[in-house]
């Protein structure tokens, strides 16, 4: 993480957001749904600059305090504080009777920080296990968030109180521009708390039995990260709400899980996908001007997912499926090959080896009926490995067919030879296996194996081994 | 008992007693390790070995006594220490590579916000190659056999360049070769000064690896060197009521004469 590289970025964010008026997003809406999108990308319309600022801000901040909660397997304390900040909102507001920034991010951190001291209170004193201590004080301190809530509004300053119901359910069109100095101010100290602290996080969110022999001070940097947590938490929470801010913590940071491997790019990946998410959600409700945003920044991380499972270079599922399609593919080739190569080695074809071999017998041999043959056939001339003899129902390996067969059946010949001598198989066992290996030997083990067993000429059914200067 | 009292012991540990949720899981242990030995802890399962280790580094609470390492508690000394934890303890899946794992050993020392240098990382590489595993620095962890984890793990504490070691069963699921290069680099380590102990779960091979051995059921039933120790009688008490295992060692060692 490089922070001169990022601070430019922030400050720009800013400074573009300065001049803006306290119109929300969705006061001036066009008709036209073009019309529409070509203000979103004008960035004319300062209430969506602000809002796309911030989107950005606690994005960022979002996926990379959530990398290491995702690691760390923490993912339900995270949705526990973000419920548990809720009392705290409402107390901000009886407090200062607005919503005024500074009121409400104090009493949400600090009902942050009292959910997850009782929590630990919970764990500590009774035989009740996390899961469950998380359970109860999540539900209980939003139980109690919503009850103040709805007195704040039945006291009739709810007048004067418009973003109270952003808190659920989120609403991007709400901030303004003290909300987003006050998200600016905490992301930026959350992003140099991380690049400061990056290595002793690391090594607790690894093993912490060993960051604490080594003396790292790991209660602290433990409090550190919750209060950070909370901090995050809060700033992000009248524009997501309070029910699915979670979900913007972990879904980036699980989504950067599945397509990297070390830990400095998962938090890079993850800010970036924390902050396209959040993009999304306030495109979408800047679409349909009274959308919630909170819902479509967490389906916007969803898909961003979905996209990750689907087609991760390595683990994506239709990634494994396409690959597995094109091995088996593969395999079925080689088979084919193989298959004409014996028929034309039992002298069943003309003398020359790449004479013609019937239709019939092949399909004989691999027990397949004639269509499908034919299918796998014309597939393997598209590779220019076969070719039809015309009008005899006859097939023949081109040259570089020729070759792959070769090399083919001596790969099956020779490991079952090794099998036999080397590994002490009965020679009627190790056919299946030698199926299966030839596929997937590589030239070099090959090679090895001829070695290894003195240069052979014949398998251990006395067929010949093709030899290597000939393939 | 050993009867050698040495005037600058690397470990000293005086009535130490851990208590889990109030009920006793160690009591009263006391024992003194001279600087440059290996040291085996063996007993039975839940006698504590793993527990005992812990709370000389502070990591369980204890409920009495004290550790000392080099004559200070061990809190002002805790960078003279080195701990490799039990394998199983980490999730393997973590998103690093061997070369960040063993770098972790080093953090302890270069402070909380210093980054790692080219010093560390020299530190972190010769580590590696005494356990025979730089060529997989670049490995990603979840990538390794269990011989392989315990091997970086061990690495992990070389870099912490401690001199007295506390290592939580580190043959636990390894293979033969990696436990043979595992020994001969403990009495490496042992020679060149440094304190090293192992809690072992391996009576069979317990006797050929060790210098001293504290045998341990909740309370020190013998410490000392390992030919004096390593008797039925002392090895009945410790096991007591383990009748197979403690039946088979037992006619081990009247076969030995030990």
């Amino acid at each position: 993480m490089n922070v001169r590289s990022i601070t430019p970025v922030l400050v720009l964010l800013l400074v573009c957001s300065v001049d803006a008026q306290a119109a929300r997003i969705g006061e001036l809406t066009e008709n036209d749904p073009w019309q529409q999108v070509r203000r979103f990308f004008t960035f004319a319309d300062p209430g969506l600059r602000i809002a796309l600022a911030g989107a950005l801000l606690f994005g960022a901040a979002c996926g990379l305090l959530g990398s290491f909660i995702v690691v760390r397997k923490m993912a339900l304390i995270g949705d526990a504080i973000s419920h548990a900040v809720l009392p705290g909102v409402a107390l901000g507001f009886l407090w200062s009777m607005d919503k005024d920034p500074l009121a409400i991010l104090a009493g949400a951190t600090a009902a942050g920080l009292i959910g997850s001291l009782v929590v630990e209170l919970i764990q500590r004193t009774t035989k009740i296990k996390q899961d469950a201590a998380l359970g109860i004080v999540l539900a209980s301190f939003f139980a109690v968030g919503l009850c103040m809530m709805r007195m704040i509004q039945n006291t009739g300053a709810a007048s004067r109180i418009t973003g109270l119901k952003s808190y659920l359910f989120g609403d991007v069109a709400v901030l303004n521009r003290q909300d987003l100095v006050a998200i600016f101010v905490v992301v930026i100290v959350t992003i140099f708390l991380v690049i400061l602290l990056y290595r002793p996080l690391l090594t607790i969110g690894f093993d912490r039995e060993f960051a604490r022999s080594t003396g790292l001070p790991v209660r602290w940097l433990d409090c550190l990260f919750q209060l950070f947590l909370a901090f995050c938490i809060v700033v992000a929470l009248q524009a997501v709400g309070v029910v699915l801010v979670s979900a913007l913590l972990i879904t980036p940071a699980a989504t950067a899980y599945l397509l990297v491997n070390r830990m400095h790019h998962m938090l890079w990946v993850a800010a970036v996908f924390g902050m396209v998410s959040a993009v999304i959600g306030v495109f979408c409700s800047f679409l349909g001007s009274n959308l919630p945003t909170g819902p479509f920044m967490v389906l916007g991380a969803s898909s961003l997912f979905l996209l990750a499972y689907l087609f991760a270079p390595r683990h994506g599922r239709v990634t494994r499926w396409m690959y597995y399609r094109a091995r088996r593919r593969n395999v079925s080739n080689e088979n084919m090959l193989k298959s004409i190569y014996r028929i034309i080695e039992k002298g069943m074809a003309g003398k020359d080896g790449r004479a013609g071999v019937s239709m019939d017998l092949l399909a004989g041999e691999r027990q397949v009926s004639t269509a499908e043959l034919f299918g796998d056939l014309r597939r393997l001339r598209s590779l220019g490995v076969v070719e039809f003899v015309d009008g005899k129902g006859q097939v023949a390996l081109t040259e570089s067919g020729f070759r792959q067969a070769r090399r083919v059946v001596r790969k099956h010949r020779l490991w079952e030879l090794y099998l036999t001598n080397e590994a002490d198989y009965a020679s009627n066992h190790v056919h299946d296996d030698a199926e299966k290996i030839e596929h997937f030997l590589s030239e070099e083990k090959v090679a090895e194996i001829e070695r290894q067993l003195d240069f052979p000429d014949v398998d251990p059914h006395g067929q010949p081994i093709p030899g290597r200067d000939r393939v | 008992m050993s009867d050698e009292r040495c005037h600058d012991p690397a470990l000293e540990v005086h009535d130490l007693t851990v208590s889990y949720l109030r009920r006793p899981v160690l009591y009263g242990v006391d024992f003194l390790v001279p600087k440059g030995r290996l040291v085996g802890i063996i007993g039975p399962n839940g006698a504590g070995k793993s527990t005992l280790i812990k709370s000389i580094m502070g990591l369980v609470p204890a409920s009495g006594g004290w550790a000392k390492i080099y004559g200070k508690p061990v809190k002002e000394k805790i960078r003279r220490l080195g701990y490799v934890p039990q394998r199983e303890s980490v999730d393997w899946d973590f998103p690093v590579n061997v070369m960040d794992v063993v770098l972790m050993g080093c953090y302890g020392r270069i402070g909380l916000i210093r980054r790692t240098g080219r010093k560390e990382k020299a530190r972190a590489r010769e580590a590696l190659d005494k356990v025979g595993m730089l060529p997989y620095a670049d490995r990603q962890i979840s990538n390794l056999s269990g011989g392989q984890q315990q091997r970086v793990f061990i690495a992990r504490a070389l870099a912490q360049e401690s001199d007295i070691y506390l290592m939580d069963e580190p043959f636990a699921g390894v293979d033969a070769a990696t436990e043979v290069a595992l020994v001969t680099l403990m009495k490496e380590m042992r020679d060149k000064g440094k304190t090293v102990i192992v809690v072992h779960h391996d009576l069979a091979t317990a006797r050929e690896y060790f210098d001293m051995l504290l045998l341990l059921n909740m309370r020190v039933v013998a410490f000392g060197n390992t030919q004096d120790v390593f008797t039925g009688k002392l090895l009945q008490q410790t096991y007591g009521g383990r009748l197979t295992v403690l039946s088979e060692i037992a006619d081990k060692v009247a076969k030995d004469g030990g």
